[in-house]
């Protein structure tokens, strides 16, 4: 048997030389990856007469730590970013995971009349919306979320997509008849939801989780359109604005008061990895769903 | 009796006793067997209404006349004039010409690319190494527009940027990238495929890890060689997955990501004939200069724009395959 094996594996392999061509191509593809990144973490680091002298390299000659002392200085700021960032990430991604959840039950449910409808509902708002000037409109005018993290949360608390992805699962790892014998035992409907269903949905709804993180975390639109109050500012949306800043002063030259505010080129690539720290450090945890979630997602059933 | 007399008496009886317990399991009595249900439904409803469906009735401001953005419902209608300020500039002709263009080079890039390496990574002898080169592929998927707009500035930067840094080492004149729009097709198409590849690497490797090992073994057997088998089996079971894929992002083809043309070039207005999109226009309409009836308008005909995509793929989808497709 085990000898038979051995020809047919290596009839299904690639030759040794092809393995290695692909392995080179694969490293220097991994590297272009990765270099940007560790450009901006050796930046960070970098001595500012460095920088000046021979520009941005992955090996300083003379390292700094200013670019931190920078951040430790303009911690208030920094620390309300987070905050904004950290309060937004989990109550949006909290809620509206609760709301997908709930919102995908009735839609796997077989006997449920008007699945078909409400599950249009869901997949119209997937291909069709009101667009940019419309949304505002609804958001300031008539909610009058402006400078309202509120604002933040309602952007992404819904996606059809995501609710897509919950219904397959219920659908394929929930069984009709486990819900019919709680029902003949006398259960309500949300003892069933809550006590049954979701405790079996659970590698879907933190894969859910996951990719609403994600998008909360990393959004800096939302800001851009309904946040003007300077302490109400995000950690993304901070950084945009610095990028702003220095953009306008290349317009306006000699303006020196406000050179003064601007961070250095070190301390603002010391912000980008601020800023990107916490999801790095994350990731190994992350990958696993999100891997999980792209695949339940991208098989469409 | 054929079956087909048979099915149809079937239906006939099937229309009947729907007809007439229409009166039992109408929308009412439903409401009131599924009470949970509904209630279950509610609170995405409500999300759904205030970010999707009242919205879409704001498309309407297109037709009106918008002097500023503090009126809701601005001040009379304006007729198709919003329509005849957009179309009559040169940025109608650039910014559909620039949402298309980028969108097909993106499609193209992100069906063939990310199956190579998928199929790439399936193939490696060390399978230790394949994880981690998927890995570090996945990273950029990861940051934010804003950290990859520093990146890249990184790279660009005039005076600092390791571009022109190398440039310099190796005896040439710098390029002002922030100024010189030729070079932005290029960049924005390199900036896209290093954020996206790693994700549709993951999408494509499900589908190439589940192909079923015994076709191989019989294909080697037959004498076919890896890359016969690649060729012949591995592809064209990643057929169905790729045309959905596609198809979803054809659906997208008017939309553009505001990180990408909006960030990265850092807004700046030497580079706008080559990142200005339908996206960054609205927002630039809107937001910068306020003009309201030009940016319903521009909104106005993404959408119908988009729309009309939309159903043309669910036809003919429909035609094909009944189930995938979307109505």
């Amino acid at each position: 048997m085990a000898k038979q094996k051995v020809p047919s594996e290596a009839g299904i392999q690639i030759s040794k030389p092809a393995n290695a061509i692909w392995n080179v191509i694969f490293f220097i593809t991994a590297i272009m990856c990765v270099y940007p990144l560790l450009l901006v973490f050796a930046v960070s680091f970098t001595d500012e007469t460095q920088i000046s002298m021979a520009g941005y390299t992955l090996f300083p000659q003379k390292l700094s730590l200013s670019a931190y002392a920078y951040i430790a200085k303009n911690m208030a700021a920094i620390t309300r970013g987070y905050g904004v960032t950290i309060f937004v990430t989990i109550v949006g991604s909290a809620i509206g995971l609760l709301i997908m959840a709930l919102y995908a039950y009735p839609l796997s449910r077989e006997d449920f009349k008007y699945k078909a409808f409400f599950n249009f509902l869901a997949v119209v708002t997937m291909m069709f919306s009101g667009g940019l000037v419309p949304t505002y409109m609804v958001y300031v005018r008539i909610l009058h979320l402006k400078d309202s993290l509120f604002s933040l949360i309602l952007l992404y608390l819904f996606s059809a997509y995501y609710v897509m992805i919950i219904r397959t699962f219920y659908k394929q790892n929930v069984s009709t008849s486990l819900i019919e014998a709680a029902q003949i035992d006398g259960a309500g409907e949300f003892k069933i939801f809550f006590q049954i269903v979701l405790p079996l949905a659970k590698p879907a709804l933190a894969t859910v989780l996951m990719f609403s993180m994600l998008m909360y975390w990393n959004d800096w639109y939302g800001p851009l359109l309904y946040i003007t109050k300077k302490e109400l500012y995000n950690l993304q949306y901070l950084m945009y604005q610095i990028q702003a800043k220095i953009a306008n002063l290349s317009l306006i030259a000699n303006s020196p008061e406000s050179v003064k505010d601007i961070p250095s080129e070190a301390a603002r690539m010391a912000m980008a990895i601020v800023a990107i720290g916490p999801i790095i450090l994350c990731y190994p945890f992350f990958q696993r769903y999100f891997e999980k979630g792209i695949t339940l997602g991208g098989v469409k059933e | 009796m054929s079956s087909q007399t048979r099915t149809t008496q079937e239906l006939g009886q099937n229309k009947q006793t729907k007809v007439k317990s229409r009166k039992k399991t109408g929308f009412l009595h439903e409401l009131v067997k599924n009470k949970a249900l509904f209630i279950m439904l509610l609170p995405g409803l409500i999300v759904m209404a205030i970010n999707n469906y009242l919205p879409m009735f704001g498309l309407l401001f297109a037709f009106r006349k918008m002097d500023t953005v503090t009126k809701l419902f601005g001040s009379g209608w304006n007729g198709l004039n919003n329509f005849k300020y957009l179309f009559g500039t040169d940025a109608a002709w650039v910014i559909t010409r620039n949402t298309i263009g980028y969108n097909v080079i993106f499609i193209l890039i992100g069906l063939t690319l990310p199956v190579t390496i998928a199929i790439g990574l399936n193939e490696l002898r060390n399978k230790k190494g394949a994880k981690i080169y998927q890995s570090l592929f996945f990273i950029p998927y990861f940051l934010s527009w804003i950290v990859i707009s520093y990146l890249a500035w990184g790279f660009l930067s005039n005076e600092y940027g390791v571009v022109n840094r190398f440039l310099q080492a190796m005896g040439k004149e710098r390029v002002q990238w922030f100024t010189a729009p030729q070079y932005w097709p290029y960049i924005l198409v390199i900036v896209n495929t290093w954020k996206w590849t790693g994700y549709d690497t993951i999408v494509y490797l499900a589908a190439v890890v589940g192909v079923n090992k015994e076709l191989f073994e019989a294909a080697a057997v037959d004498g076919a060689s890896r890359f016969q088998q690649i060729w012949h089996i591995t592809i064209p079971s990643l057929i169905p997955l790729a045309i959905v894929l596609v198809l979803i992002r054809l659906g997208r083809m008017f939309y553009t990501d505001m990180g990408l043309f909006f960030t990265v070039p850092r807004n700046t207005g030497t580079l706008h004939p080559v990142t200005n999109t339908i996206d960054t226009y609205v927002y630039r309409a809107f937001v910068m200069t306020g003009d309201v009836g030009l940016a319903s308008a521009a909104g106005f005909y993404q959408a119908v724009l988009g729309l009309v995509v939309i159903l043309t793929f669910n036809a003919i989808v429909r035609k094909y395959d009944k189930d995938s497709a979307m109505i």
